[in-house]
C-alpha cells in the first residue's frame, strides 16, 4: 500500500452533513461520520434504512443533495464516480459475463497503461490472494457464487484503491459460503489493512466482521460503535430490538432504582436511581442474561416462573417464561442445550428466574 | 488540514460535469433530436395541412366539415372500420386455436406448422392478394367456390389479411399462452376439473392480455394496409385507397392529411386500449411457475391436428399460387413451366432494378436502424442524467406503434418537400425510404433491445467507473457482444420489414428510388400479374435468406464468441 500523506490522526473518509432526499422522501438526513484508515465499517440496518445510498454516494453513483465527503484529505463531495478513488463490489457480482476471469480483473488495468507483463503478474497475485490462482481463462458462469464474489473482490481491488466499498457483498450466498466468505474477507481486509465501507442488514455479519458499526434507521444513524459496544450498550431501543434478540418490560419506576413490572419490583442497574417515580420506563434484558434455577443463587431480582414454551434450536433452546406477578409479559430465555436437558424443561414445568440488574438497561 | 472541519456549502450539491456524462447526453440529445425530426415534425406537419387550403391559408376546421359531407368518403371509412372487425373476429380465434393446439397439444410437427403459419411475414401483403385473385378471380381455379361472389372487394380484402396478419396474432397469443403455469393445471386436475372449465378458469384468463393485444394489432394493421385493398379490392374504397387516391391521383394534399387523421383515429384508439390493458396486467407468471407439459387425448388432439393441417394447407396454398404463378407462361391457358416473367417480366423491362433498390434500402435501414435503435435503448437505460429528456424519448419510442405507414409517409411529403427544410436534399433520397421504414417499425425494435439491456447487471456502469473505465469502452467490449442475438434480431426484423414495407413508401419514392414492393402495384395495375407474382417471391426468397443468414449466424455466435452462456462444467 502506498504510505499515507495526511497524518494518521486524521479520519480516512469523512462525511459531513450527508443528506439526500428523494422527491418528497428524506432517505438520508445529515449524516456525519468518519472512518479511520485501514479499518472496516460497517452500515448496518433494515431494508430502506438509506445504508446503501449512503455508500452509493461515497462511490458518487448517486449526488447527495446537502453536505461534503473528504477521502484521504481530499474534497471529492462533487467529482463524478470516475474521478474518485475505490474499488466497489455489489451483491451481483456484476461481473462481465463475456469476459474470462482474467480479463474481468484486469478490466482496469488495461486503462492505466501498463505493460502486458506487469498486468498479467498484477491478475496472478489477486487471484492467488482471493484464492483461485487456476481460474483465469474460465467464464464467470462457470464458477460457483461464492468464487464469482471472489472474482468481484479481486477485480475492485486490482488497481489497489484507497477505499474498498462492499454493498451486500454476501446476501446473494447460501448460508456455507457466506460464512466462509465473510471470514475470508475479513482476513483479507486486514492483511491488506484497505480502509472498507460494507453495507448489510445481517447483524451477525455486522458483528462478526465490522471494526465499528453504523447502526442506520429511516435515514438516520442510530449508534456508531464497536461490536461490542453496539450489543452490550445500544443506545436506543431500535439498535436494541435489531442486533440481537431481546426482552422488553414495560414497567413503572419507584424511584431509588426500583420499577415495577406488573406485581414483581425489580432493581435496575446503578445509574437508574435518579429516575423520577411514576415514569413509565422499557427495561431491555438480552435473553442471555436471564438466570435460571441454581444459577438464580442470591440475584437481587430472583422471582418464581413457568415455562410456556421450549424452542429447541440445536445448540441452545429458546424458554419462554412467565414470570408469576407478570404474566402478561412473558421472558425468552436463552439456555444451552445441555441445561436445559439437565432441567428436563417442559410445558409448565416450575423454575426460578434471575433478571441481574446491571444486565437491564433503561431505554 | 482543514478540509474535514470546512463549513458545509449552502444550497443543492452540483457533481463537477464529467465528460463522459456530457458525451452520453449530448448522445441522448442527438438522439432525441433525429426521433423529433423523422416523427414528431412529419405528424405535425399532417396537423397543420389538415387545417390549411390549397392556398395555404387557415382554414381551421372546414375540411373536416367537407370530410364529413362526402358521402363517398364517408363509406370509405366506413368500409375500412367493418372490414377491419371482421378480420379481426376470424384472425384472433384462428390464430388463437392454433397457439392452443401449439401449446395444449400432443400432436405431432408443432416445429413445423409453427414455422409455416409465420411465413406470411416473409411476403409484402399483395403477395396474399395476388394469390387470391389466382385463385378464386375472374379466371381463378376455384372460382365456383365463391358462388357467385366476386372476389375483388371486401371478401378479397377480408381473406388475404387474415393470410396476412396471422402470424403477427399467432406471435402474440403464442407467447401468453406460453406463460402458463403448469402447477395450476395440476391444482385443478387433482381437484377433477374438466378440460373445459379448466379452458374457462385458467386458460383464457391467462390469455386474456394477449388476446387483447393480438386484436389491436390485427384491427390496426387491417385499418393501416394499403396493398391488399390496392390489388384485390377492385372498387371497394377504403380509407388508405382514399389518401393514395388524394395525394397520388388528385394531388389533394390538405385532404389527404384530413383523411389519414381519419386513419389515425382508430389506430390510435387501438393503441391506447392496448397500452391501457397491458398496464393493468400483472405478472402472473412468478419466478416458480413450472412448464406446462400437455398430456395425450386423442379426440382433442386428432381435431387440433386436422386444425393445424387445414390452416397450414391454405398457409402454403396461397405461398404456393403466388410462387407457381410467377413461373408458369400464362394463367390459365399456358400452364408450361417458363422463367418468362423472371427473365421479360422483371429483367427485360428493367423492373429489376426495383429489387436491388429493395435490397440497398433494406440493408440501409437495417444497419442504421439497428445502430440508432440500440444506441438509445442503451442510453436510455444505461446512462444518467436528464430525467425530463428520459421520458420524453421513451414516450417518442412507443409512438410510432400507433402511426399508420402511410400517415407517416404523408407526413414526411409534407415536412421534408417543403423547400424551407435544410433536410430537404434527403426527399427522393433512398435514405428517406430507409428513414420512414426505421420510424415506422421503431416501437418493436426498440422494446426487443430494452428488453435485451434490462436483462444486464445494473451495475456493470458503476463498475467500470470504479475501474475508470469509460463507459462507451465498456459499452463496446461488454454491452454490444452480451446483447450481440437480440441486436441482430432487430436488423433481420428490420430487413424483413424494409423488404416487404408499401405503405409508408407509396408517397416517398423517385423514379431512381423505386423499390420492389411499388413496383408490384404498378406491374398489377399493369395487368402483369405474373411478373407481380415474380417479384413477390423474390421478396420472399430474400426474406427467408435472411432468416437463414440469421439462424446460421446466431448458431456461430452461440460457439464462438457467446461460448460462455455455456451452463457451468460440474464442479
Amino acid at each position: 500500500m502506498i504510505a499515507p500523506a495526511v497524518s494518521s490522526d486524521q479520519p480516512y473518509l469523512q462525511l459531513s452533513g450527508i443528506t439526500k432526499r428523494f422527491g418528497k422522501f428524506t432517505a438520508l438526513s445529515a449524516i456525519t461520520l468518519a472512518v479511520e484508515r485501514g479499518k472496516l465499517m460497517i452500515f448496518l440496518g433494515p431494508s430502506g434504512c438509506g445504508k446503501t445510498t449512503l455508500l452509493r454516494i461515497v462511490a458518487g453513483l448517486e449526488t447527495q443533495d446537502e453536505g461534503t465527503i473528504v477521502q484521504g484529505g481530499r474534497d471529492i463531495s462533487r467529482l463524478p464516480a470516475m474521478q474518485r478513488d475505490y474499488g466497489i463490489v455489489f451483491q451481483s457480482y456484476a461481473l462481465f459475463p463475456n469476459l474470462t476471469i482474467f480479463a474481468n480483473v484486469a478490466y482496469g488495468l488495461v486503462n492505466r497503461r501498463k505493460g502486458q507483463e506487469a498486468i498479467k503478474r498484477r491478475v496472478a497475485e489477486l487471484l492467488k490472494l482471493v484464492g483461485l490462482p487456476d481460474a483465469g481463462p474460465k467464464y464467470p458462469g462457470q464458477l460457483s457464487g461464492g468464487q464469482q464474489q471472489r472474482i468481484a473482490l479481486a477485480r475492485a481491488l486490482a488497481t489497489a484503491p484507497g477505499l474498498l466499498l462492499l454493498d451486500e457483498p454476501l446476501s446473494a450466498l447460501d448460508a456455507l459460503e457466506r460464512l466462509r466468505l465473510r471470514g475470508e474477507i475479513r482476513a483479507l481486509q486486514q492483511r491488506l489493512r484497505v480502509t472498507t465501507i460494507m453495507v448489510t442488514h445481517d447483524q451477525e455479519e455486522a458483528l462478526s466482521m465490522a471494526d465499528k458499526v453504523v447502526v442506520m434507521n429511516q435515514g438516520r444513524i442510530e449508534q456508531v460503535g464497536t461490536p461490542q459496544q453496539i450489543y452490550r450498550e445500544p443506545a436506543s431501543a431500535f439498535v436494541a430490538d435489531f442486533v440481537g434478540k431481546v426482552n422488553v418490560l414495560s414497567a413503572i419506576a419507584e424511584g431509588a432504582g426500583r420499577f415495577r413490572v406488573g406485581s414483581l419490583v425489580l432493581h435496575g442497574a446503578t445509574g437508574t436511581e435518579s429516575v423520577a417515580p411514576g415514569t413509565r420506563v422499557k427495561l431491555y434484558l438480552r435473553p442471555e442474561d436471564v438466570l435460571v434455577d441454581g444459577a438464580v443463587q442470591s440475584n437481587l431480582n430472583a422471582a418464581p416462573g413457568k415455562v410456556i414454551k421450549v424452542e429447541f434450536l440445536g445448540a441452545f433452546c429458546l424458554v419462554t417464561v412467565a414470570l408469576i406477578g407478570a404474566e402478561d409479559q412473558p421472558l425468552v430465555v436463552n439456555l444451552s442445550r445441555h441445561s436445559s436437558d439437565e432441567m428436563n424443561l417442559a410445558e409448565g414445568t416450575a423454575l426460578q428466574i434471575g433478571l441481574p440488574p446491571d444486565c437491564m438497561r433503561l431505554l | 488540514m482543514t478540509t474535514v472541519a470546512a463549513p458545509l456549502p449552502r444550497g443543492r450539491v452540483k457533481p463537477l460535469a464529467n465528460w463522459e456524462d456530457r458525451l452520453a447526453q449530448g448522445l441522448l440529445l442527438a438522439s432525441c433530436a433525429v426521433l423529433a425530426v423523422f416523427l414528431v415534425a412529419p405528424l405535425a406537419m399532417i396537423l397543420v395541412k389538415s387545417m390549411e387550403d390549397k392556398s395555404g391559408a387557415f382554414v381551421g376546421l372546414q375540411l373536416f366539415r367537407e370530410y364529413l359531407q362526402n358521402a363517398a368518403l364517408r363509406d370509405s371509412a366506413f368500409n375500412t372500420l367493418w372490414v377491419a372487425l371482421v378480420v379481426t373476429a376470424i384472425t384472433v380465434p384462428l390464430a388463437f386455436t392454433f397457439a392452443y393446439a401449439l401449446t395444449r397439444s400432443c400432436i405431432p410437427w408443432k416445429g413445423g406448422f409453427r414455422l409455416i403459419a409465420l411465413t406470411p411475414i416473409l411476403s409484402p401483403s399483395m403477395l396474399a392478394a395476388i394469390s387470391f385473385i389466382q385463385w378464386f378471380g375472374n379466371q381463378g381455379a376455384l372460382k365456383s367456390w365463391m358462388f357467385g361472389n366476386t372476389v375483388y372487394g371486401p371478401i378479397g380484402i377480408i381473406i388475404s389479411s387474415v393470410y396476412a396478419i396471422f402470424p403477427h396474432a399467432l406471435m402474440i397469443v403464442l407467447t401468453s399462452l406460453l406463460l402458463a403455469d403448469g402447477r395450476l393445471y395440476e391444482a385443478a386436475e387433482s381437484l377433477g376439473t374438466p378440460r373445459l372449465r379448466k379452458f374457462f378458469t385458467i386458460t383464457l384468463p391467462g390469455a386474456r392480455y394477449g388476446l387483447v393485444s393480438a386484436a389491436m394489432v390485427v384491427f390496426s394493421y387491417s385499418v393501416s394496409d394499403f396493398g391488399i385493398p390496392k390489388v384485390i379490392g377492385g372498387n371497394f374504397n377504403v380509407l388508405a385507397i382514399d389518401i393514395f387516391k388524394q395525394v397520388i391521383g388528385q394531388q389533394n394534399f390538405n385532404r389527404g392529411a384530413v383523411v389519414s387523421l381519419v386513419l389515425l383515429l382508430p389506430v390510435l384508439l387501438a393503441f391506447i386500449v392496448d397500452w391501457w390493458m397491458q398496464g393493468r396486467q400483472q405478472s402472473q407468471f412468478s419466478a416458480r411457475a413450472v412448464p406446462y407439459a400437455p398430456k395425450p387425448s386423442r379426440g382433442f388432439d386428432t381435431a387440433m391436428l386436422i386444425f393445424c393441417l387445414v390452416v397450414c394447407t391454405f398457409m402454403l396454398a396461397v405461398l404456393g399460387m403466388a410462387v407457381y404463378t410467377s413461373f408458369i407462361k400464362l394463367w390459365p391457358y399456358d400452364l408450361s413451366f417458363s422463367l418468362r416473367h423472371y427473365i421479360f417480366g422483371l429483367i427485360d423491362g428493367g423492373v429489376i432494378d426495383s429489387y436491388f433498390n429493395s435490397l440497398k434500402m433494406a440493408l440501409l435501414s437495417a444497419v442504421i436502424g439497428t445502430t440508432l435503435v440500440f444506441g438509445t435503448a442503451y442510453l436510455l437505460e444505461k446512462t444518467r442524467g436528464m430525467r425530463t429528456l428520459r421520458a420524453f424519448v421513451r414516450l417518442l419510442a412507443t409512438i410510432p406503434m400507433a402511426v399508420p405507414g402511410m400517415v407517416l409517409g404523408l407526413g414526411y411529403i409534407f415536412f421534408f418537400n417543403h423547400p424551407d427544410n435544410p433536410l430537404h436534399f434527403l426527399y427522393g433520397s433512398m435514405l428517406i425510404l430507409a428513414a420512414s421504414t426505421i420510424v415506422h417499425y421503431y416501437t418493436s425494435s426498440h422494446l426487443t433491445a430494452v428488453t435485451a439491456l434490462k436483462a444486464l447487471d445494473n451495475e456493470f456502469e458503476a463498475v467500470s467507473a470504479s475501474l475508470k473505465v469509460p463507459f462507451y469502452k465498456t459499452f463496446f467490449r461488454v454491452t454490444v457482444p452480451v446483447c450481440l442475438p437480440a441486436i441482430l434480431d432487430i436488423a433481420r426484423y428490420l430487413f424483413i420489414n424494409a423488404m416487404v414495407t408499401i405503405s409508408a413508401v407509396v408517397f416517398l419514392y423517385s423514379p431512381d428510388t423505386k423499390v420492389a414492393s411499388i413496383a408490384i402495384i404498378n406491374l398489377d395495375e399493369a395487368g402483369e400479374l405474373g411478373a407481380a407474382a415474380a417479384m413477390s417471391t423474390l421478396i420472399v426468397a430474400t426474406s427467408a435468406a435472411m432468416c437463414l443468414i440469421y439462424a446460421g449466424a446466431t448458431r456461430w455466435l452461440l460457439g464462438t464468441t457467446q461460448i460462455w452462456r455455456k451452463p457451468p462444467t460440474p464442479a
